[in-house]
């Protein structure tokens, strides 16, 4: 069996997912729920000046959710908002480095999509 | 006993280990055949044409009907065609109002229905003013009886509950639930799409109002569901879908209609699904229930020994001798999306998620035996065997070491 997708650096990332947790002093959050697996992912983020000072996301989910949510969280920090609406599956799926089937596309985008909704909510 | 020779996608799916029954059965020769067979020399609308052709279809058309309702211990008028189980069970909520007791306002459910028996009635709730209640489910995935006595009561107008649970295999004590509802008044409405492939499904035997299945999960067709009901409740309900097929007489400003079962079968039907649906039930015929449940039995209690033997495993089943063949079950700390991911790249087809049952999967994570918001779910037929069990706890251990060292 050839696990293309499980590979060590996303299962690393399931393992020790980055930026997971409560943040203090957020000013935009959103929540949202994957509509295959119900599984929720919540994402606080704190911005200053047009700047995403931080941002942190928690829930459970599946590997590639988890995994996707590490990534993308880490690349928005000290990103500006305009730029990270900009953001889209593209990035998504370079970040990973992994391929997405129709299937997966849910787990791999749920976190950008919640970042996003979470900026414009408050913007 | 080997059936899978009798499903060619076996043949042509050479590596597939099929274990999501419970979801659409595979299709048997004579069920492919006899559709290809209709739209090759058959095909013509019924109840329409006076032509041999047409009159030849209707014929087959109404023969199936016959089958059907011999299959489940009814008669030909008290079967209606639908599009699926879940088109039955609109069709019930929509028309049944009609037919209830005006001085009652409640509905029993039960934890463990499908969403399909349970957003209907949601709706009906809503818009007629009831209240909706639910026979619990134990610690030990079997409903409450005792609670259920209690909540069934004469402010009940109807009763509906599934014969078997798609998540927990559970095969519900169908006649002490409709003698529940009978003593009180109350129709009784079974949901038997996870029971009519396993097990006999008999309305006499059952004492229920009306019964809902589909096809698919029985080795015939997609786009054919059953709904049985008693003539005179049909009698008395309101039409559903409206238009060609289902009049007596129509005038410009009013209509009158067939009587049933035909005032519910409007528009041109999926004819060759439900004229191969009943080479699907002779085909069960001819193997028998007996046979079916011993074979099916003894794979079920295979399948719960082998799951068992790995660590770290949850089983949310009540067991072999109350369950139907199917078993959901979780990896500790590994999500089911990933458990099916890893096992379709050996060719190993599972279930996950919440399977249309949201709120019951809810309350499994509230008496913390399911730590995610969904389970895998192994499902079983007749078709499968030993060796299929053996590649999906392969494949399960494989899971457990991609997750523990990576691949």
């Amino acid at each position: 069996m050839d696990h293309e997708i499980y590979k060590e650096q996303i299962l690393d990332l399931f393992r020790n997912p980055l930026n997971k947790g409560i943040l203090e002093n957020f000013t935009h959050e959103a929540i949202r729920r994957n509509p295959i697996c119900g599984d929720e992912i919540k994402i606080q983020l704190k911005v200053e000046k047009e700047i995403i000072k931080d941002v942190k996301f928690s829930g459970i989910g599946c590997a590639i959710s988890q995994a996707s949510a590490s990534l993308i969280t880490e690349k928005i920090k000290r990103m500006n908002v305009e730029e990270t609406l900009k953001l889209n599956k593209e990035e998504i799926f370079e970040l990973l480095g992994i391929p997405i089937s129709y299937m997966r596309l849910n787990c791999a985008i749920l976190p950008l999509e919640v970042i996003q909704e979470a900026l414009r909510k408050k913007c | 006993m080997n059936y899978k020779k009798d499903f060619p996608i076996f043949t042509n799916q050479k590596d597939l280990v099929y274990l999501d029954s419970a979801a659409t059965s595979q299709k048997p020769k004579q069920v492919i055949e006899a559709i290809k067979d209709f739209y090759e020399n058959k095909n013509s609308n019924v109840h329409r044409g006076l032509y041999l052709l047409s009159e030849n279809a209707t014929k087959e058309y109404e023969e199936s009907r016959e089958a059907v309702s011999k299959f489940i211990n009814a008669s030909s008028e008290e079967i209606v065609f639908v599009k699926n189980a879940t088109e039955g069970f609109n069709l019930l909520s929509n028309s049944i109002k009609s037919a209830l007791s005006s001085d009652k306002d409640e509905i029993v459910l039960t934890e463990m229905e499908h969403h399909s028996n349970l957003v209907p009635w949601q709706i009906f709730a809503k818009k007629y003013n009831f209240k909706l209640r639910f026979i619990p489910i134990t610690k030990n995935y079997e409903l409450d009886y005792e609670i259920a006595k209690e909540i069934i009561n004469e402010k009940t107008a109807l009763v509906s509950f599934t014969y078997s649970s798609n998540v927990l295999g559970t095969i519900n004590n169908t006649k002490t639930l409709t003698h529940l509802a009978k003593k009180v008044n109350a129709i009784s409405i079974v949901d038997a799409a996870q029971s009519v492939a396993h097990l006999k499904v008999d309305v006499k035997e059952i004492d229920c109002d009306f019964l809902v299945f589909s096809s698919h999960k029985m080795f015939g067709p997609l786009g054919v569901g059953v709904v049985y009901g008693k003539k005179e409740l049909f009698d008395k309900m309101d039409t559903f879908i409206v238009g060609g097929g289902m009049i007596d007489n129509v005038e410009f400003q009013s209509s009158s209609y067939k009587d049933s079962p035909k005032k519910f079968e409007a528009g041109t039907q999926d004819i060759a699904g439900v004229i191969a649906f009943k080479s699907a039930i002779e085909y069960i015929n001819r193997i028998g229930f007996k046979g079916i449940k011993e074979y099916e039995r003894k794979l079920l209690n295979y399948l719960l020994n082998r799951l068992n033997e790995i660590e770290g495993i949850s089983i949310f089943n009540p067991g072999k001798d109350k369950s139907i063949a199917l078993v959901s079950f979780n990896l500790k700390g590994i999500h089911p999306h990933d458990v099916a991911h890893i096992l379709s790249e050996g060719g190993i087809a599972i279930r996950t998620g919440n399977h249309c049952c949201m709120p019951l999967i809810q309350k499994l994570m509230e008496f913390q035996l399911c730590e995610f918001s969904g389970v895998c779910r192994a499902s079983l037929s007749i078709y499968n065997t030993f060796e299929d069990v053996d590649k999906l706890i392969l494949g399960l251990n494989r899971v457990k070491e991609i997750f523990k060292n990576g691949s």
